[in-house]
């Protein structure tokens, strides 16, 4: 369609949030009855663009953003996401914003149903009118066959399978007079592989009835098979933006998660060979990351890194070994089996972690830093804690706190106005030293950090991570690293592995090519569908 | 002018006026003929009278079980410390230590039996311990018509069984810690005991939230998933602060009944939490941090303004302001502290 004015262009779009930059100079357009796929690894910035679409308050709050939205040709500007569903844009969530108590016709015309005048109204106005159960029933009908799937229009919202929730919130948007763009936001994630079948079917039924469709996903096949054009963002850039015909599931995965630059391989500490760690069918009940089969083992002296995507289950394995979420399974860590939840025996194991939730789980954060470095310490073993009258009870030593706090102070420059000083009152960067510091002081011989460089700056990153290889070469210390940053990883870690839906999809080198990553962790397997487009 | 701000900020309104319109009774006290010696004895010995009852909040609300309005729970171990040791004969010092004695296990058993229903109620403790305090207090208040009494200082003089409404303490333990060493300066009393007992209780707090639990316990109130992550059980340390926080209660009522002379049973101990929390709110404490510092001021300014309020308000306005001033005050300070806890959170 090269003369076709597209039915909606991006143009140059950049935001930062203050002075963070998730989008750079994005371009590309959507034409009419064309599937857009819209790929990324977390934190690419697809969500930051689709609430730039929607005109998001959030967006506005934080400065704007620079670029041009068109649409018809018309540069528009949305305050609102009223105004974007006013002008044809439609979104269905990840998540189902359904009421579950009504049926699928109610849902689908919810707020917009059709109305029936009566007596009342010409006495009392418009707010008497009754509903036209039997106009709305058609129309929730109507929709329901433009998504070309066979949906009950009476069946109540509870008693549907995920998949007819998927519809019911797909057919809702359709059902506006002027739905022209259609955005749907990892709408398979939820569904079985054959729901995603019919989803994918009625997707293409709908662009070929002429509404466009910007179709957000990490099942890169299903990207493959449906749409059109790729586009694919990398740290807030749009670095591909090509027809699919002739692309492969292969070299999206590489074009999504490869770099530009090199990664640094510095010099990693030599491992011994006897397996320190062993994890044998993990399974953690943690919502949202859920685990559901994990096994590994890691040597001691190593560094063991976890990727994979949000959600998958990476970060569960951390917080079940470490009795914060219950879970089961068998671990051992040098010989001896681990107390699965029950967090004071697994500290008392010579084991530490660091939390990915530092604010909710780690930090204290109306107390002092010296209580923020000593209390894990103290509670776990019993130290700083000094006799009074005799060895009669124990007292806190807030001396002994505070030389350990100073200590670790200086030695990972935590920038701060004194030990005393609030952990609240810190930067992300160095909030996260100050949980490093806590596990430190523990003196582990294995640690888990999870996510050990979110939401914190550069300059900071580089001091956790050089850190983290110090305490290893130095101290021996065996170190479990999970990230969701593929990069990081593979500059710091001895082996890799990758989770996807809750079980290890595949361990491989840091120096492995970096498509490789991006299969296993879009759940590809790595063998055939190399080719497959 | 900056530093006045901050230090009004840092300082908290509420104090502010508070110890302004304290310091205004004092002043205007000489001056429509209230003599100041007695004031300041009475001053003292309610501030001792209270001052237990309102430490006796603090250790819950370091472990974020918030204020604890079952107060009554404690002085109800309180009132069975004192009716029995009172039973069974015993008089002066060794009566009130016997009362004491006999206080703590009932303290204990209730405390224990408390923390468990607030860790299944958690974030909801505040309304919960209230009506766990109105409901015990009724139920003591069936209690202490059927239990055994048998003494006839205790029992009501028609029937011969069942509590008398207020049991006067003249014959046992009255003014015990009030008159211990005492000393006397033209017409005004220090009570040396009462305070040193206070001052006890406040060390005993204080070396208690700097022990290992103390420490664990504060955490668990700032942060409870830190604490968990950390190997503390946030369960049992809610149930230690409530179990403390009961037991001090109780030995609270116990002092509280030598300085005021009676022992009142029945409905008596069911308002007695709001003074208490009011008091440590005024000191400057949140709905999630407290401190001795606060304890002390808050009692101090909240009873010397209970004190004065009457006699030199009333000498001026010749009608009875005192208990109206007093219930705008404690619960205007309850609400002003629950709405900036909010503010907080938000």
């Amino acid at each position: 369609m090269p003369n076709e004015t597209p039915l909606l262009s991006l143009e140059g779009i950049s935001k930062d949030f203050y002075g963070n930059v998730v989008l750079e100079d994005v371009t590309f357009s959507v034409g009419r009855g064309q599937i857009v796929g819209l790929v990324g690894e977390n934190g690419a910035g697809k969500t930051t663009l689709m609430r730039i679409l929607f005109g998001m308050p959030v967006i506005a709050e934080t400065g704007g953003f620079k670029g041009t939205v068109s649409l018809d040709g018309k540069p528009v500007a949305f305050k609102s996401p009223f105004d974007a569903l006013d002008a044809g844009i439609g979104m269905v969530h990840q998540e189902f914003s359904l009421i579950p108590g009504f049926t699928t016709t109610e849902n689908i015309t919810l707020n917009r149903e059709t109305m029936k005048s009566n007596l009342a109204c010409d006495i009392f106005g418009s707010r008497m009118s009754v509903l036209d159960r039997a106009a709305m029933r058609k129309r929730a009908s109507v929709a329901i066959e433009r998504l070309g799937v066979k949906l009950d229009p009476d069946m109540l919202v509870s008693e549907m399978p995920v998949g007819h929730k998927q519809f019911t919130e797909i057919a809702r948007e359709i059902d506006r007079a002027n739905v022209k763009l259609l955005v749907l936001d990892e709408p398979t994630a939820v569904l079985t592989e054959s729901e995603a079948e019919v989803l994918l079917a009625s997707l293409r039924t709908l662009a070929s009835q002429g509404i466009s469709i910007i179709f957000i996903s990490h099942r890169l096949h299903e990207i493959v098979k449906v749409a059109d054009r790729i586009v694919v963002l990398r740290d807030g850039k749009a670095v591909k933006d090509v027809p699919t015909a002739g692309t492969t599931v292969h070299d999206i995965a590489k074009w999504m998660v490869g770099r530009d630059v090199q990664a640094s391989v510095t010099e990693l500490s030599t491992c011994k060979e006897n397996t320190f760690l062993s994890v044998e069918h993990l399974w953690v009940d943690m919502p949202g990351e859920t685990v559901r089969d994990v096994s590994f083992e890691v040597r001691e002296g190593e560094i063991f890194g976890i990727g994979g995507l949000a959600g998958q289950g990476k970060l569960g394995i951390a917080n079940g070994i470490m009795g914060l979420f219950p879970g089961g399974g068998k671990v051992t860590v040098d010989g001896k089996d681990i107390p699965l939840n029950d967090p004071h025996g697994v500290l008392n194991s010579h084991m530490a972690s660091v939390s990915e939730d530092r604010r909710g789980v780690g930090l204290l954060l109306d107390e002092t830093l010296e209580w923020n470095i000593a209390f894990t310490a103290m509670q776990a073993k019993g130290e700083y804690l000094t006799p009074v009258l005799g060895g009669l009870f124990k007292l806190r030593d807030e001396k002994a706190m505070k030389k350990l706090a100073e200590q670790y102070v200086k030695q990972l420059e935590i920038k701060c106005t004194g030990t005393k000083q609030r952990a609240m009152e810190l930067s992300g960067g160095n909030q996260q030293k100050i949980c490093l510091a806590k596990a430190f002081a523990l003196n582990p011989r294995l640690l888990f950090v999870s996510e050990p460089t979110r939401g914190i700056d550069v300059g900071a990153k580089a001091i956790v991570l050089e850190t983290l290889r110090t305490y290893n070469r130095e101290f021996g210390m065996t170190i479990v690293m999970i990230s969701s940053e593929l990069e990081e990883l593979r500059s710091i870690c001895h082996r890799i592995a990758i989770v996807d839906e809750g079980k290890i999809a595949g361990i491989l080198a840091p120096t492995a090519d970096i498509a490789e990553f991006g299969l296993l962790m879009s759940g590809e397997p790595d063998d055939k569908n190399g080719d497959a487009a | 002018m900056n530093r006045i701000k901050a230090f009004i900020t840092d300082f908290g309104w509420p104090r502010i006026i508070i110890a302004l319109f304290l310091l205004g009774l004092f002043i205007s006290a000489p001056i429509v003929g209230v003599k100041l010696g007695p004031s300041f004895t009475d001053v003292f010995n309610r501030f001792g009278q209270n001052a237990i009852m309102v430490l006796a909040l603090v250790p819950m609300v370091q472990a974020g079980c918030g204020l604890n309005f079952g107060l009554p729970l404690g002085i109800l171990a309180g009132l069975l410390g004192s009716t029995l040791a009172m039973q069974l004969g015993f008089v002066g010092a060794p009566g009130f230590i016997v009362a004491i004695l006999i206080t703590i296990p009932f303290g204990l058993l209730f405390g224990l039996g408390y923390g468990k229903l607030l860790n299944k109620v958690k974030g909801e403790e505040m309304t919960i311990a209230m009506y766990v305090g109105f409901s015990a207090v009724m139920l003591f208040s069936i209690l202490w018509l059927v239990l055994p009494y048998t003494k006839a200082d205790l029992v009501m003089g028609y029937a011969g069984e069942g509590l008398r409404r207020s049991i006067s303490l003249e014959k046992y333990w009255a003014k015990l810690l009030n008159d211990f060493l005492a000393v006397r300066i033209g017409d005004f009393v220090f009570p040396t005991g009462l305070m040193l007992f206070v001052g006890l209780c406040v060390l005993f707090i204080f070396v208690f939230m700097r022990t290992r639990t103390g420490t664990a316990l504060t955490a668990v109130g700032s942060n409870p998933d830190y604490a968990r992550a950390s190997g503390v059980s946030v369960e049992r340390m809610r149930t230690v602060s409530t179990v403390v926080s009961t037991v001090l209660g109780g030995v609270g009522i116990l002092v509280y009944q030598q300085s005021f002379g009676f022992v009142q049973v029945y409905d008596a101990p069911l308002y007695m939490a709001f003074p208490a929390v009011s008091a440590l709110l005024i000191g400057g404490a949140s709905v999630t941090k407290a401190s001795m510092v606060n304890v002390v001021i808050g009692t101090f300014l909240f009873q010397g303004m209970l004190t004065m309020t009457p006699s030199v308000i009333n000498s001026v306005l010749k009608t009875d302001m005192s208990e109206v001033i007093r219930i705008i005050v404690s619960n205007g300070m309850i609400i002003y502290a629950l709405t900036r806890k909010t503010k907080v959170t938000k």
